[in-house]
């Protein structure tokens, strides 16, 4: 039944090979993972293998001042070319022989110019614990695994942030929990809490650690012991009913571990955020996720059907799974977007779907943004968007470019062919305007082909043409790898990040423009001495609008302060945002980064509301993370 | 080679050249015929007439109020939509390249005869080339004479810069095969009074933003609203003024740079017009055949001009902290803008600020320093009298930031007979010239004579007054306040009552105050001991000439305020209070009870007006 190629009929052993294969090569994980301890409350499981999960030390697998796996980085070798270490990713093992010259030339950056991180974690920098010793006793004696070594507490201290990460590799920590608890199940969480009450701590829920909001960081005026409760452990799929296509999860597992042991019973819940190798199903619930193919299957608050979260109060919870309710405003929304100020979610019933029989990557080029942008929007309203349905401007497809590795059958050289054969054909093809969307159809064979005609149907008419499978799937699989530039950028005096917005249609070119427009400006007048890469992609589309990403990246060499200055930078950003419409976050959340704006968001009195929230249900700080209020 | 002449400036050193030199030495048509390359606003190529015309009628905006006046008239939508169309093809322009070389073409020719030389500012067109490609440039020149637009777009041309898009008035458009020239050379064209039409603001709105918007060319408008017959500056018109900057409110352009252009002339084309205007004679009709009657105008010698393009002002840096642009966020875009309080304010105070720029970059001439001691002798003054106290005034100018062309000292025997028309020297005395008519003259007739010659001459002393405004304010506040210490609100007073006469941004009142003492204490005529001011003794000369320079307007606004204390102005409608004051004035000249012959200003006797309408001194119902 091939047809050959990506265009293949695939089985759902075949889904889960492609899954991991867009992810990881497959799961050869030789590190010693440690098991979870077995909780008392047992259920029944579909499946009782378990692949690896994250293990509690998770600073032996992955790094503890930068992205992803330890194995896994981006590096100059002694000839100056960059290549992708490690055996995880499509990327990892070749070499990229243009991203040195697009780093240089994008930055100013030179590989003689090194900024390398401090090596290893200097133990006696971190602060030593202020433990509540009674809570202490009392946990131990309720069983819950617990760690004070300085290495699992600076892991928790932290999200992805920018300055976070700066402020690591520089070796500079500041305040971190006192205290790692590992729950193994809802009732070790229901403990916790309990005791933590008793005792007055404060709890700091860490999931994937992979917020880009200061969600993490500990609150510097705190008094009390900050506990970090690490819900890794709590990673099982607890059932799966296949009458209602639902399952019922810890909330601790992680994204691919989730889609992996779905994908085993024939199942996905098709919710893939860009950070779903590390992020946790809890994390989602906390913060409103979003996953890159919610066209089909929805975002995180279309994808529960219910949750259990742990609070200082008691435990809340839906009485029933009915699909839709009208009993009130929905409690579902207290608890999606808390971003742990209230509680933890322990388990959660999601939607299940059969793993779609069918996948195709497609790509569209466009001769410039603002066609592409149009394309988009008329998809949008025929509501005939793919499962995914991304549109990169032109910086960012001559970022894609570099990345473009040396030999590789699906790594077709992309630009060559589309300037020799597009862009001498069709002239209006401006190498420096064009522009490409990268699409991913599901679903079955007939159906698949017949979007995908109308799809590109709709393109032709804004002048898109189809450029082909190999462009799309190297798009997405981009998104993966695209944390781990950060660190190598870091190692030559550029620094980065990305944020994002979404904004009603008739917005979403001025905004991309201005904000663009302000990040470089800002950058020229704090003395950033050359030109920042400043870059964005719309990366969802709704009926009414569309979510809108930025990349923004500069070297910083010659600056006293570049942290300082690229907070100001971002919060300039921010402030363009808002004054051309745009919302505070679409899913990275609000933490202590935006928490500024909250007021202005939502209106002094919805503020009010939230507060009165809060106090009613956690009077006493007990999560006093501090985001978001 | 080309010479350029270095003219030191006080605020800031800029470089003039001279645009005609070229011209003098190399073919015209060569220059009217060769590539034009002009670096547009982000490369955007300008969209033909038709589809910008179809952008405006097909925008929501339009639309809705379409919709809008169709429900209140009753009228079906397709014709109020033609109407609209109507409206847009009277007022779109219809820029073409060839016409811009023909209009090149003739406009050397006649440059060279009308004028010595036209002095533009070097880095001002630097920036102004840098400016265009960032960002969408609105070009704010002052309005003197017909041609300011015709010397702006010929710079623009010469200069390889694209040419702007113009608004212009409909009276032009009156002149059949001059309004077409013009259409085609980039102007559009706007009615006076639009009123509460509420159709036409919209067509008229929609087509400035779109041009905005799209930014393929420059807006230029005459935020004045008006060419000034005074050649004071004029209390800024804030219909375009909102329309320009909308697009940036809305974030549909990162910014927008305004560019005040000052454009002065040694002598004003239509000088001997501008008197019988505001004596309240009926300007002539504009037509073509006027026009070429006015031929014999190109046969006279009119000086130099100076064009100063002023730096860029940012939109978006004036409006940092001042605007919340995120109120617009929920209304679509498309929809009529009710523009909050603040918001008018904010425009109000930008299109002061640009009028105030326009001023503080003009260049002035000679004259218009002679025309103050001129209007302040009557009966004449001596030659060496006369340059002694324009060369006193000089400093005292340069003190107060003035920008002069002062190349040699001749230049004031220079500029006497540049304007012989005006004043002449006889036996070393000089004198205001008057009209020669058939006589014998009526004694209201004899008045007017010397009136026009004296508001002539007026307009000169006009060009320079900003410069003496605010010390002379002060001087008249300090000396005419009951004690010192009510200095401050004095001139407070005076600025109020002055606020449609001199240009004073709204809310800069301190500011203006502490320019002014500043002014007076460089010149030595104010101390501050103690935060006391205190007029000195020893510089009463300067005290009593600033506030001489103040007088006829303080006598004129006295006069009327007499005139409509009578008992026949309890009531009196709009339309007849300017010839019956004026009729007024004229018994009072002649009976010598009224001094000034520039209290026959019918503008200022309209400031006079709106000064007590705006003080509650007068009130207005409609009958």
């Amino acid at each position: 039944l091939h047809s050959g190629g990506s265009t293949s009929r695939i089985s759902s052993q075949d889904r889960l090979r492609v899954i991991s294969g867009h992810l990881h090569q497959r799961a050869q994980d030789g590190h010693a993972a440690v098991s979870a301890q077995e909780c008392k409350a047992e259920a029944s499981r579909a499946n009782p293998a378990k692949a690896a999960p994250v293990p509690k030390r998770r600073h032996d697998i992955m790094k503890w001042n930068g992205w992803g796996y330890s194995d896994s980085r981006f590096l100059f070798n002694k000839k100056g070319q960059a290549e992708f270490t490690g055996k995880r990713y499509r990327l990892s093992g070749l070499i990229l022989p243009s991203l040195k010259d697009w780093f240089e030339g994008t930055f100013g950056a030179n590989l003689q110019h090194k900024s390398p991180a401090t090596p290893a974690l200097n133990v006696s920098a971190v602060p030593p614990p202020n433990l509540n010793e009674s809570f202490v006793e009392e946990l131990k004696a309720a069983g819950v695994a617990l760690s004070q070594e300085p290495e699992d507490r600076v892991f928790r201290s932290h999200g992805h942030c920018l300055h976070e990460i700066f402020a690591l590799r520089e070796g500079r920590i500041s305040r971190v929990p006192d205290l790692v608890v590992w729950p193994s199940c809802h009732n070790d969480v229901v403990k916790i809490v309990e005791l933590a009450c008793k005792h007055n701590v404060c709890l700091i829920p860490y999931g994937g650690g992979t917020s880009v909001s200061s969600a993490l960081e500990c609150p510097p005026e705190e008094t009390r012991s900050i506990v970090s409760l690490d819900t890794s452990q709590m990673n099982r799929i607890l059932w799966i009913d296949e009458k209602n296509l639902t399952a019922h999860v810890e909330a601790g597992i992680i994204g691919q571990d989730l889609e992996r042991q779905l994908n085993e019973s024939g199942y996905c819940t098709g919710h893939e955020p860009d950070s779903m190798e590390f992020s946790s199903l809890g994390g989602w619930v906390a913060t409103r996720a979003s996953g890159m193919k919610k066209n089909i299957y929805g975002n995180i608050e279309d994808l529960v059907v219910h949750i259990k979260m742990v609070t200082p109060r008691g435990v809340i919870e839906k009485s029933c799974q009915g699909p839709r309710m009208s009993t009130g405003p929905d409690i579902h929304h207290f608890i999606m977007g808390s971003e742990g100020t209230l509680g933890v979610v322990t388990e959660v019933t999601m939607k299940i779907r059969p793993v779609p029989e069918y996948q195709k990557y497609g790509s569209i080029v466009f001769p410039n943004f603002q066609q592409g942008v149009a394309c988009l929007r008329e998809v949008a309203k025929q509501r005939c968007a793919p499962a995914s349905i991304r549109l990169m401007d032109n910086e960012q497809f001559q970022f894609g470019h570099a990345l473009k590795p040396q030999v590789s059958s699906i790594f077709t050289s992309f630009l060559d062919g589309l300037k020799k054969f597009y862009i001498t054909k069709f002239k209006g093809f401006d190498p420096h305007h064009l522009c490409v969307a990268t699409l991913l159809f599901e679903g079955d064979r007939e159906k698949v082909l017949q979007h995908e005609k109308q799809v590109y149907d709709i393109a032709a008419k804004f002048g898109g043409l189809a450029a082909g499978e190999d462009n799309g799937q190297r798009g997405y699989m981009l998104t993966f790898v695209i944390a781990y530039l950060r660190d190598l950028g870091m190692d030559y005096y550029v620094i980065g990040e990305s944020f994002e917005t979404s904004v009603p249609w008739d917005r979403v070119l001025d905004l991309c423009r201005n904000v663009k427009e302000r990040i470089v400006r800002e950058c020229k007048e704090r003395g950033v001495q050359f030109p920042p890469l400043s870059t964005c992609r719309v990366t969802q589309t709704y009926d009414a609008g569309a979510c809108v990403y930025f990349y923004f990246a500069f070297n910083y060499r010659g600056l006293s302060d570049p942290i300082h200055v690229y907070e100001n930078v971002e919060h300039a950003a921010r402030e363009e945002i808002l004054a051309n419409g745009g919302s505070l976050s679409h899913h990275h959340g609000v933490g202590k980064l935006r928490k500024e704006w909250m007021k202005e968001a939502v209106s002094t009195v919805g503020l009010g509301m939230l507060k009165s929230v809060k106090e009613y249900v956690d009077p006493s700080n007990i999560f006093g993370n501090r985001n978001l209020l | 080679g080309q010479t350029r002449v270095l003219h030191m400036l006080r605020a800031e050193l800029e470089s003039f050249f001279d645009i005609l030199e070229e011209r003098r030495q190399s073919s015209d048509i060569s220059h009217a015929l060769r590539t034009f390359s002009a670096q547009p606003y982000h490369e955007a190529t300008p969209p033909s007439v038709k589809a910008l015309n179809r952008m405006v009628l097909e925008s929501q905006f339009l639309r809705y109020v379409i919709a809008e006046v169709a429900a209140e008239s009753g009228e079906p939508p397709e014709c109020v939509k033609e109407e609209a169309a109507g409206i847009l093809d009277k007022m779109a322009q219809n820029l073409q390249l060839s016409f811009i070389r023909l209009l090149g073409f003739s406009l050397s020719k006649i440059f060279k005869r009308l004028f010595r030389s036209i002095w533009v500012n070097e880095d001002g067109l630097a920036r102004l080339q840098q400016a265009i490609q960032e960002h969408p440039v609105i070009l704010m020149p002052n309005h003197r004479s017909y041609i300011d637009f015709l010397v702006l777009s010929y710079i623009m041309f010469t200069y390889d810069l694209s040419i702007p898009v113009i608004a212009a008035g409909i009276p032009l458009m009156g002149m059949s095969l001059i309004g077409e020239i013009f259409r085609r050379s980039g102007a559009f064209f706007i009615r006076r009074s639009i009123g509460s039409d509420k159709l036409y603001w919209a067509v008229l709105s929609e087509y400035v933003r779109t041009i905005v918007r799209t930014g393929f060319a420059p807006v230029e408008f005459y935020v004045e609203g008006l060419r000034s017959r005074t050649l004071k500056s004029l209390t800024p018109k804030l219909g375009l003024m909102q329309m320009v900057l909308e697009p940036f409110f809305k974030g549909e352009v990162y910014d927008v740079l305004l560019v005040p252009v000052s454009i002065s002339y040694d002598r004003v084309l239509e000088e001997t017009l501008l008197a019988h205007e505001l004596l309240g004679v009926p300007k002539p009709k504009e037509t073509t055949t006027g026009l070429l009657k006015a031929r014999k105008v190109l046969e006279d010698d009119y000086g130099c001009m100076h064009v100063c393009f002023g730096k860029p002002v940012s939109a978006r840096a004036l409006a940092q902290g001042r605007v919340n642009r995120g109120q617009f966020n929920l209304v679509p875009r498309g929809l009529p803008l009710n523009a909050s309080a603040e918001l008018q304010e904010f425009v109000n105070g930008v299109a002061h600020l640009l009028v105030r720029l326009q001023e503080k970059n003009m260049v002035l001439s000679p004259w218009s320093l002679m025309t103050f001691t001129l209007l302040q002798s009557p009966q004449g003054v001596d030659w060496d009298q006369l340059t002694h106290k324009t060369l006193w005034l000089r400093t005292l100018a340069l003190r107060f930031g003035a920008h002069l062309n002062w190349p040699d000292s001749e230049v004031m025997s220079d500029s006497l007979a540049l304007h012989h028309s005006i004043a002449c020297r006889e036996k070393g005395r000089v004198q205001l010239v008057e009209e020669v008519g058939p006589g014998p003259v009526t004694q209201e007739e004899a008045v007017f004579r010397k009136a026009s010659a004296v508001l002539m001459c007026a307009s000169y002393r006009n060009q320079a007054l900003h410069v003496f405004t605010r010390p002379a304010l002060v001087a008249l506040a300090m000396t005419t306040a009951a004690s010192p210490r009510k200095g401050e609100q004095r001139f407070c007073f005076l600025q109020e009552l002055f606020a449609n006469e001199l240009i004073f941004i709204p809310g800069h009142a301190v500011q203006d105050f502490e320019e002014g003492c500043d002014g007076l204490q460089q010149c030595g005529a104010l101390t501050i001991t103690d935060q006391t001011l205190r007029v000195t003794e020893e510089e009463q000369d300067a005290i009593i000439f600033l506030t001489a320079i103040l007088q006829p307007f303080i006598e004129t606004y006295e006069v009327v305020c007499r005139i409509l204390c009578e008992e026949r102005f309890q009531t009196f409608s709009e339309k007849s209070f300017l010839s019956s004051v004026r009729d007024a004035v004229i018994k009072l000249l002649i009976s010598g009870e009224v001094r000034s012959y520039e209290c026959l200003s019918s503008n200022t006797q309209k400031n006079v007006l709106w000064a007590l309408l705006r003080m509650g001194a007068v009130s207005k119902s409609r009958v």
